[in-house]
């Protein structure tokens, strides 16, 4: 029924929870890894420590192999199990998740190309307390995320897609000022730009983010919350909750 | 989530009790309503209190364990359990309107119209155009060319006649498994009924049979009301437009199978069609 706490461990199938609840953990292992990916790629930047940004390029090879792994998982359990109702919607949430997971990673990644780019140039560094805050709002986001789905908690995870709104909002005011630093000074373009796709990419992390906390919402209500407002989205989970039967 | 609109028209919902949640349909496409339907054998209650509308033209079908009382239900749609005599119902079974415990109705016209399909083929020891036949020569048919129309017709209806159609005087019950329920099924349609009732039409068949039975009630839908009683899930889930989930005796959930089977509203429904104990 949706809206209850999880129960894998309820099945006749043993074998069955014990698939399910190891592909959860495997999520839950993905996601801490992009998580700190991200971490890495952003110290990286601001100190633009080139050993440190070609660690973080290195290790996305990683983040991509666990993707490719429990995407077979879920396969496997499709084929085998043609789970049904709570179980299936687990499964798609899973298989959505870990491609917005991958695609977290190839944004740490070329933050951490950046930042060995950036090592390359003569110093000032530009907006750096700026980077800093937005790359610790969307780190939050993505944590959070990931708490959501560990927990199946549809109202964090609504908390998690309102942030969004938040970060899209530091983003805009960051590239605002980086175009007042190039109009500023013309020499400075180059470092700026390179911030520029940085800060562009945290941007896109808290959007990957967002979609994790609407995938949640599908798994814990049965609700399609994609492409609709952030009022309807709140609607929708409240009314979810209410009708809680 | 949203508690799905019930059908309320015409009924005093007040007075029964709390309802699973119904599909929306209109009210001319019901082609079967259950009103308070309760049934006892002997002792044992059966059926509590079943209310439901059986969608005309759609595929229904009613799931749940053993013993919850599905192919009970089935079978007061036409009146079977009048075979049993410790068997006693209370409440409606509308079939277009028309009460079929009222006194006046014939049993035998009403399985006229509400034919059924069992879980073991049963044809007749005949040939296959005799068993196909057989209903209408019941009826009185005793012209060839509308026999031999008929007879081609239903095997075509219930895709067996490429298979049948140059050994149509052998004996059927020289045919496959398989074979014998599309049989079963074309006898069932010969007589043109309204509403074809199937109490687990393929367990007893094979992977191959039951796909081409599973083709064939999609088929058949276009023509006639189909309920299925299955303890097959994914089969209800392949061939029904909506589906009946019954525990104990008591309809718990009756949705679009799309919903049913993606997001049930009722735990007991979840833990069934998970396989997790409840």
């Amino acid at each position: 029924m949706a809206g209850d706490a999880p129960n894998y461990n309820k099945h006749i199938s043993q074998q069955f929870n014990a698939e399910l609840e190891d592909v959860r953990q495997r999520v839950l292992t993905m996601g801490g890894l992009v998580e700190q990916q991200v971490a890495d790629a952003v110290a990286a930047l601001l100190k633009a420590d080139a050993s440190a940004g070609e660690q973080v390029m290195e290790n996305d090879h990683r983040v991509n192999a666990l993707e490719v792994q429990i995407d077979e998982e879920c396969s496997r359990i499709l084929a085998r199990r043609q789970p049904t109702a709570s179980d299936l919607r687990l499964v798609v949430a899973v298989i959505k998740t870990i491609t917005d997971l991958e695609r977290i990673g190839d944004e740490a990644e070329r933050i951490g190309r950046m930042a060995t780019e950036l090592s390359a140039m003569e110093p000032p560094r530009v907006a750096s307390s700026e980077v800093e805050n937005l790359g610790r709002h969307v780190r939050e986001m993505l944590r959070n995320g990931l708490d959501a789905f560990a927990r199946m908690d549809a109202e964090a995870a609504l908390a998690v897609a309102q942030e969004d709104a938040r970060v899209d909002r530091e983003y805009e005011a960051l590239m605002r000022l980086c175009m007042t630093f190039m109009i500023e000074d013309a020499t400075s373009i180059r470092r700026v730009l390179d911030i520029m796709w940085s800060v562009r990419s945290l941007e896109r992390i808290g959007d990957h983010a967002r979609n994790i906390a609407e995938y949640v919402i599908y798994f814990v209500h049965g609700k399609d919350v994609r492409h609709i407002s952030l009022e309807q989205m709140q609607k929708e989970v409240e009314d979810a909750v209410a009708n809680r039967r | 989530m949203t508690e799905q609109s019930p059908l309320t028209h015409g009924i005093d919902v007040a007075a029964l009790r709390a309802r699973p949640a119904v599909p929306r349909v209109d009210d001319e496409d019901i082609a079967i309503r259950v009103r308070d339907l309760n049934l006892h054998y002997g002792d044992k209650h059966a059926l509590h209190a079943v209310h439901m509308q059986i969608p005309r033209k759609k595929v229904t079908a009613f799931i749940g364990p053993s013993g919850c009382g599905k192919s009970t239900l089935l079978r007061c749609f036409n009146r079977m359990n009048d075979l049993v005599d410790i068997c006693r119902t209370e409440g409606e079974i509308l079939l277009d309107g028309k009460n079929i415990f009222d006194r006046d109705v014939d049993v035998a016209s009403l399985r006229r119209r509400v034919g059924m399909v069992f879980q073991k083929p049963n044809p007749f020891p005949k040939s296959i155009y005799e068993n196909v036949a057989y209903g209408l020569r019941l009826g009185g048919m005793n012209k060839r060319r509308v026999l031999d129309e008929t007879v081609e017709w239903a095997l075509r209806g219930a895709a067996l006649w490429d298979e049948v159609s140059d050994r149509l005087h052998d004996n059927a019950l020289g045919l496959s498994g398989g074979q014998q329920q599309r049989l079963v099924i074309a006898r069932a349609i010969a007589i043109q009924p309204e509403v074809l009732l199937l109490d687990e039409p393929c367990s007893a068949l094979d992977p191959i049979s039951t796909l081409k039975v599973e083709e064939l009630i999609s088929n058949l839908k276009k023509d006639y009301t189909i309920v299925m009683v299955t303890h097959n899930m994914q089969q209800a889930a392949r061939v029904s437009d909506y589906t009946a989930f019954m525990y104990m005796g008591d309809l718990i959930e009756f949705d679009n199978t799309d919903r049913l089977f993606t997001n049930p509203a009722r735990k007991q429904t979840e833990d069934y069609i998970t396989g997790r104990y409840g």
